[in-house]
């Protein structure tokens, strides 16, 4: 373990902690009032970890549908996991054994990719179990928080906070769209092509995942053929 | 609704979460050399975050207004390259304004 590494992790997952729980908080508010009991709400945000894929799976269990419609559904909202965690393995030192990677891909959420791909260094398994306990605390823990609090908060504070993941999305983006113009052409076709998916009917007849999935390979294949990367801007 | 079925729903949906997250960890652990495909990746954080933030962002509050102008504050910020948590705590105080006025 590298503790230095460990600190950071932390530090970098704060905000991701926070952007967390009032999103986290929503769901178990929503959950349980939905029907679910408590620990359940509790026991899906700890062992899922992700926001769409888990709502639309308690729907799914309340509704009392059979569990292959649950693992299908969940496979295709979440399988854009699977290309983050194509970047995540690229970027993993040498160290990452077998165990570490057994270990750190459980923590692969949007947020957490999108903060270890900012990080300037490859990344150490300290430094990815800092940030994914992190996670997991804020998701869990808002999560109970929401069953349990959140109809004590005002809602003008809940609906603000509704925000804030967005907040941090911004911030990853806009710096380096600002520094070279090939993510920003690559942003403003994303941003477009999402536009697009909701407005056209053929298209926003998809689910919200298949939708980022298609647009994700589609834009990033696009730029790549466009505008391939050169060692020094990775 | 038994808690048996809640039981294997939860398993059901964790264990497909997992094999998603697990499986390129596993098995693409040697560096990519194709110029084309690390470009792909290059782009990928960029394009998701892209595509799950607009135009999801503008109906994130209840107020509409507030959104836009909490996002125009959030891309200030991002350009002036304040970190993650500046940035989305800017977002959220130009939200709660909107709202403490009733716009």
């Amino acid at each position: 373990m590298k503790k230095e590494d460990f600190k950071e992790g932390i530090r970098d997952g704060l905000p991701i902690c926070f952007g967390y729980i009032s999103v986290s908080m929503a769901f178990g508010l929503t959950a349980v009032k939905s029907g679910l009991p408590l620990w359940a709400a509790v026991l899906v945000s700890f062992t899922n970890l992700t926001s769409a894929g888990q709502f639309a799976g308690i729907n799914l269990l309340l509704a009392q549908s059979t569990y292959i419609e649950l693992m299908i559904t969940t496979f295709i909202i979440n399988i854009r996991y699977f290309l983050m965690s194509i970047s995540v393995s690229q970027r993993a030192e040498e160290s990452f054994g077998m165990k570490e990677r057994l270990i750190a891909s459980f923590g692969i959420t949007d947020e957490v990719f999108a903060v270890s791909m900012q990080r300037r260094e490859e990344l150490s398994f300290s430094y990815m179990l800092g940030l994914m306990l992190t996670a997991v605390a804020g998701w869990t823990g808002g999560t109970l928080m929401g069953a349990v609090a959140a109809a004590l908060l005002p809602e003008v504070l809940t609906d603000a906070m509704g925000i804030m993941l967005y907040g941090m999305f911004i911030a990853i983006i806009v710096p380096p769209a600002k520094e070279h113009r090939n993510v920003l052409i690559a942003v403003v076709l994303a941003i477009a092509a999402s536009y697009a998916f909701h407005c056209i009917p053929l298209f926003s007849a998809l689910s919200g995942g298949w939708s980022v999935i298609i647009i994700t390979v589609g834009v990033s294949m696009l730029a790549a053929w466009m505008f391939p990367i050169k060692e020094e801007q990775i | 609704m038994s808690k048996l079925y809640i039981l294997g729903g939860i398993a059901v949906m964790a264990l497909t979460t997992y094999l998603i997250r697990v499986v390129p960890m596993v098995f693409f652990r040697k560096k990519i050399e194709n110029v084309r495909v690390r470009s792909f990746l290059y782009y990928v954080p960029y394009t998701v975050l892209a595509a799950m933030t607009f135009p999801a962002i503008f109906s994130s509050t209840a107020s509409g207004m507030g959104a836009v102008a909490g996002c125009f504050v959030a891309v200030v910020l991002a350009y002036k390259k304040k970190g993650l948590l500046v940035v989305a705590l800017g977002a959220a105080a130009a939200v709660l304004l909107f709202g403490l006025f009733g716009l």
